[in-house]
């Protein structure tokens, strides 16, 4: 184990369902491998410091703030981004929603909200309003007000 | 002669709420924002930065960073072209070129913490960070003033010591006082020593920013031509070309500008900030560059909206009828001149018809970022202090609130405090709406134990402009039409262009495809903000598809050898007017259209005045603990006269984002200054804007007075909905807690100073 | 930010022998939520990040008879989605469930939480209410310490060179035991604590009166703040309004707040005060069960 020059790191993982092997630099943020390496850019910047939820993926069916996490530490691990909600079969029911209920202005801070609320109903089908808003208290919107985001949310939920 | 129109309310398309163009783009990421874009060879390029907020700079050694590994080149102020000492329209508001110049790239001065100095190029990110913190600055530090009070106080530190301030058109040097405007009507002193009823308050506000979660973003390449491309995330890519090639000293027809996609704007993001660094950067390197900013820049170095001070006083007779306003308004500029005293003296009284009126405004040069547009920037602060001095001046007198805004409203021919009189306005039906909502009638409710409950409302104006627009319209063989527009999508406004050409065609809204293009592919378009896109550029597109109407006609007039004035177009379908049976419609003629002329295209161009006054008043039920002095809003209705409302769910959008942003301003948003000049709070962990977890649905009721002055009656929407807020929840407070407070943010800390 | 390297150790040894090497160019790297922002601001500069994911020891939490042990990786949500925990120890999900958000609390816990050393942290005074030990893996072998007495000052505790912090447990409740903790913020979440009060109580088996009471206190000093003589006043006093005024006031007492951007000095007394008299009437709740 050496550590006297910054080694790139060898990572397997798998994004969306596909397998990737990478080397990525030890210091690189999740975020950057996931759009600077991976090209997949659907996952968005916001303020670097975990403060806004743009940045959010799910890891091993758990969401964070991708900015937070190094690309390192996802060897083994499961990662899922925006890029992976919808099937050959159509949107997934929150992205859907998302366009029906008009729950996107400029969208920057979409891709986040999407993959938390994900995370949300897929472990509580038919959660309360106000679960709905603690859950997604870590993503910040400055377009809607946050009024039909929750209500496609709601909307999507059974 | 301006074109009237009458209202109309059988649309086929209008008010419908059909699924925005670009909307699966967004929701799967596949929408490319400025952020996302990459080019073969692209490098990453970094700004170096003052600490300081004042300055002067005495050397900048770039060598070790240069001699970085992976860093392709290094620049400085000497880098920049000499820009000219001269003044540009960009819309929402004037630039000057030697100020925007020297606001991106410090000469020999740095008069804003975060003021870039230098900028790195270097092979990715990282390594131009790295090489950034190499770059060895030595400054000789300043006294910083950061309000506006200290910046005119007798000894106060001179930010710009070129300045020459304009006091009533009077030359004043040695100031920070960059401009004293002054607008009066009629005989205020003696309208106001015969009142029955004064009061004269003073309020206080911190500078706000406008929090867009995108971060500012340029992509830039210098070509061998010496044409410079750039690729950004900007709310008017020909605002942005006029900017860049006047700081760059170039000719704009060398100047390409792409807008990409946007994430949040809001004004803020119509100055440039990266993009001249970056073509300067590309011609050094040769390679192209991108530029990302970085959150505490973004609060640093971007353009927040200023804080001020502000003195109101009102005076009314015995039966409740306003008849003299004084408005004394001091707002910071920043570190450059030029904030918004204009358009506050345009709104502070104008829900209101009061006979004598003044108003002094005071623009103050300060060591902090050159303020920008934030959504109906000056407005929201005015409203603060009139619509808390209204309520006040009603408690004190014993009026009804709502009442007296009835007895008082501004109609068709009341001047505004600037003198510009009212054309056809809706504040009339937006309290009437108001008066009657199931807010405004509903029980207060108690609060829990330990809490107190306040309700309070408040009004809110904008002006909406007009300005330039222009569209490209093309038939396909299959029925649908190509839709080419320059304005930015920020809210929803690509699906309401092809809604508006939809309806004129008497098509789909989704047999339109819209598309926004960059400087070259469409005529002049002026910036997507000041609540003008759906009304001009809608009435742009209009305009094109009752050319392309007229061009079909022809086409139509070849294939029935008859002549175009003999043929009628209505609801999608052209008819003979001699044989009316004698039809086809918009989609079998545009596959016919190959052996029939030839492609049928059709432009449409603007440049109109305003979009209309946009008029609201909002409604707020708060509970304060009064233990801790937290507010929490638990109801809120946003009211307001939107013309009409061309997709009613962006609509709605625009009042509850707005109203959202005016809370967040209300309650906790401020940059806390430190001594030094620096913003101790430029992170969104202390830079507070509300989280889905801080509040209620808002409820929104939308009155429509249409405008005369657009076909379809569209008024400007998007910035009335931040004006009333602050000073709704303001009087809320008052109401729960019988004592009123006078400055924002209404934070906790104040709260419970108020209530010991 | 200097560009660090990534090591993962798979034992306490490998990581205490790299952490040695580097001192204080070394950090080990958990839910990296205080970390990377800290790389990043060039608050310090790394040669290496230590994830300590990888180590057994640092990421088991166990709950039994003999008390509650949480590795120093284990994320907040595992904190609070355990049932016994959430049952037994609620003052601890009082603390985990409001660091940050939800993002937030999949990778962040309470060993951080701790070694960040932030006073107004939200995890620590649960910890001390509980009478919570850290335990230390170092190159001179290990060691326990009071978590009231890791923190030094802001961002100090006691970790020497090449030490790690392994594992923080707490005993067991005895019967009629309760525990609450609250901060007061400015939002309804993601916001860093004003104020914060942690309390425990013991009451006799009637219930009506203290045998002994901790009382701990967030962001209003240089660490979290032990009011021993706050907690200590309750010591065989009855459970009523006038003996719980009495303690919040001995806690506002024993703040020693600052002015920033977050609150001022008298806001904060007040705080204190209200929040130590909210906090103990739940913890007492809690204990009557």
């Amino acid at each position: 184990m050496t550590t006297s020059s910054p080694g790139m790191v060898h990572v397997k993982t798998t994004i969306n369902g596909q397998a990737h092997e990478l080397l990525v630099p030890p210091y690189m943020s999740l975020l950057d491998t996931l759009r600077e390496l991976i090209g997949l850019t659907g996952t968005k910047e916001g303020c670097l410091d975990g403060n806004c939820g743009a940045c959010t993926v799910s890891v091993d069916g758990r969401i964070v703030d991708s900015c937070l996490v190094l690309g390192a530490e996802v060897d083994g691990k499961d990662v899922d981004t925006v890029e992976g909600m919808a099937s050959a079969d159509g949107l997934h029911p929150l992205q859907q929603a998302f366009l029906e209920e008009a729950a996107l202005q400029c969208g920057i801070c979409t891709p986040g909200f999407l993959v938390a609320a994900k995370g949300l109903l897929d472990n509580e089908p038919s959660p309360s309003e106000g679960r709905i808003r603690h859950w997604l208290a870590g993503n910040l919107c400055r377009c809607t007000g946050y009024d039909k985001i929750i209500r496609a949310v709601q909307k999507a939920s059974s | 002669m301006v074109a009237t129109f009458e209202p109309k309310t059988d649309y086929k398309v209008i008010g419908t709420r059909p699924i925005r163009h670009d909307g699966y783009d967004k929701v799967t990421g596949r929408a490319i924002y400025g952020g996302d874009l990459t080019l073969p060879g692209l490098i990453w390029g970094v700004c170096v930065r003052s600490p300081h907020a004042h300055a002067n700079i005495k050397s900048i050694d770039t060598s070790a960073a240069e001699a970085m590994d992976g860093v392709l080149a290094v620049i400085t102020g000497a880098d920049m072209p000499e820009a000219l000492d001269k003044l540009v329209d960009l819309g929402e508001g004037n630039v000057n070129f030697k100020w925007a110049s020297n606001k991106l790239m410090a000469d020999d001065k740095v008069v804003y913490r975060g003021h870039p100095v230098a900028a790195v190029a270097a092979v990715d990110r990282y390594t131009a960070e790295e090489a950034a913190r190499k770059v060895v600055v030595e400054y000789e530090v300043l006294k910083a003033v950061t309000n506006v009070t200290d910046a005119l106080a007798p000894d106060a530190p001179i930010v710009l010591p070129d300045l020459v301030g304009d006091d009533l058109g009077e030359d004043v040097t040695n100031t920070n006082m960059a401009e004293h405007v002054r607008h009066e009507f009629g005989d205020v002193e003696g309208a106001m020593a015969s009142a029955a009823h004064t009061i004269e308050r003073e309020y206080n506000m911190q500078m706000v920013h406008q929090g867009y979660i995108e971060p500012h973003n340029a992509t830039a390449v210098w070509d061998e031509e010496d044409r410079i491309k750039i690729w950004t995330s900007t709310q008017g890519a020909f605002a942005a070309r006029t900017q860049i090639a006047g700081i760059l000293q170039v000719d704009v027809s060398k100047v390409k500008v792409t807008p990409l996609e946007i994430g949040g704007g809001f004004g803020g993001k119509i100055p440039v900030y990266f993009e001249p660094i970056a073509a300067i950067l590309s011609r050094k390197s040769r390679r192209p560059v991108k530029m990302v900013m970085e959150r505490v820049a973004i609060f640093e170095t971007t353009g927040p909206t200023p804080g001020g001070r502000m003195i109101i006083k009102l005076g009314a007779d015995s039966n409740g009828k306003l008849t003299a306003a004084t408005a004394d308004i001091w707002f910071e500029a920043g570190a450059n001149p030029g904030s918004v005293i204009g358009p506050a003296a345009m709104c502070v009284y104008s829900p209101y018809e009061i006979p004598n009126t003044r108003i002094d405004g005071w623009d103050v040069v300060v060591n902090k970022p050159k303020t920008a547009a934030y959504r109906a920037p000056g407005s929201p602060q005015v409203a603060f202090a009139m619509e808390s001095a209204v309520e006040e001046l009603c408690e004190e007198a014993g009026w009804d609130s709502m009442q007296f805004r009835i007895d008082n409203v501004s109609r068709e021919g009341t001047r505004r405090g600037d003198g510009v009189l009212f054309s056809k306005i809706g504040m009339e039906e937006v309290l009437e709406a108001a008066k009657n909502s199931d807010h405004w009638n509903a029980p207060l409710g108690d609060p829990s134990p330990g809490r107190k409950r306040g309700r309070g409302m408040a009004s809110g104006y904008w002006f909406n402009i007009g300005l330039k627009s222009s569209v490209n319209l093309a038939v396909n063989s299959d029925g649908t039409v190509t839709l080419v527009e320059g304005s930015p999508d920020i809210g929803g406004t690509r699906v309401a262009m092809a809604m508006h050409v939809a309806e004129v065609l008497g098509i789909g809204a989704h047999d339109v495809r819209p598309s926004v293009v960059d400087t070259e592919l469409v005529g002049y378009t002026d910036v997507t903000g000041g609540s003008r896109t759906t009304y001009a550029t809608g009435y742009a597109c209009w305009i094109a598809a009752n050319q392309l109407v007229d061009e079909l006609k022809k086409r139509v007039g070849i294939l029935w050898d008859i002549n175009e004035e003999d043929i009628d177009f209505s609801d999608g379908i052209f008819n003979s007017k001699a044989e009316s049976e004698k039809t086809i419609g918009f989609k079998e003629l545009a596959g016919k259209l190959a052996d029939l002329g030839g492609p049928a295209t059709s432009t449409g161009s603007v440049d109109l005045e305003s979009a209309g006054d946009g008029f609201g008043l909002h409604i707020v039920d708060i509970d304060i603990d009064t233990e801790t002095g937290k507010t929490d809003v638990v109801r809120f209705t946003a009211i307001q006269d939107v013309g009409t409302a061309i997709h009613p769910s962006y609509v709605e959008g625009q009042l509850q984002g707005g109203a959202v942003q005016g809370i967040g301003w209300a309650l906790n948003e401020e940059y806390y200054m430190e001594e030094d000049g620096s913003m101790a709070n430029s992170s969104f962990l202390d830079y507070r804007m509300p989280t889905s977890l801080d509040l209620p649905p808002i409820d929104t009721i939308l009155v429509e007075v249409p405008n005369p002055l657009h076909p379809y009656g569209v008024r400007g929407v998007g910035e009335t909905p931040i004006c009333p807020p602050i000073p709704a929840i303001a009087n809320a407070i008052a109401n729960a807690i019988g004592t009123r407070l006078y400055n924002t943010p209404m934070n906790a800390g104040s709260i419970m100073e108020a209530l010991s | 930010m200097h560009p660090f390297a990534y090591v993962a150790p798979g034992t306490v040894d490998e990581a205490v022998a790299v952490l040695d090497k580097h001192g204080d160019r070394a950090r080990p790297l958990a839910g990296g939520t205080d970390l990377l922002v800290k790389a990043r601001a060039n608050a310090w500069e790394l040669d290496a990040v230590v994830d300590i994911k990888n180590i057994p020891e640092l990421m088991t939490l166990t709950v039994g008879n003999d008390g509650l042990t949480i590795g120093a990786g284990v994320p907040c949500y595992q904190v609070y989605e355990n049932e016994e925990v959430a049952s037994d120890y609620p003052c601890i999900v009082d603390g985990t469930a409001i660091i940050g958000g939800i993002q937030i609390q999949s990778r962040a816990g309470l060993g951080g939480n701790l070694c960040n050393a932030a006073p107004s942290a939200d995890g620590i005074c649960p910890l001390i209410v509980h009478s919570a030990v850290a335990h230390i893996a170092g190159p001179g072998g290990s060691r326990d310490v009071a978590v009231e007495d890791f923190c030094t000052g802001p961002s100090q505790t006691v970790l020497k060179n090449g030490e790690l912090l392994v594992s923080i447990s707490m005993p067991r409740p005895p019967a009629n035991f309760g525990a609450a903790y609250t901060r007061f913020i400015p939002r309804n979440e993601m916001d860093i604590a004003v104020a914060g009060v942690g309390v425990s109580v013991i009451l006799d088996s009637s219930g009506q009166n203290f045998v002994s009471a901790r009382i701990a206190l967030a962001s209003v000093g240089p660490t979290p703040i032990l009011a021993s003589a706050a907690g200590n006043s309750l010591a065989g006093k009855p459970v009523n309004d006038d003996t719980i005024a009495a303690a919040a006031a001995l806690a506002s007492d024993a703040s020693t707040p600052i002015t920033d951007m977050r609150g001022t000095i008298a806001q904060r007394k007040q705080l204190i005060n209200v929040l130590t008299g909210r906090m103990i009437n739940q913890a007492v709740e809690r204990a009557r069960g």
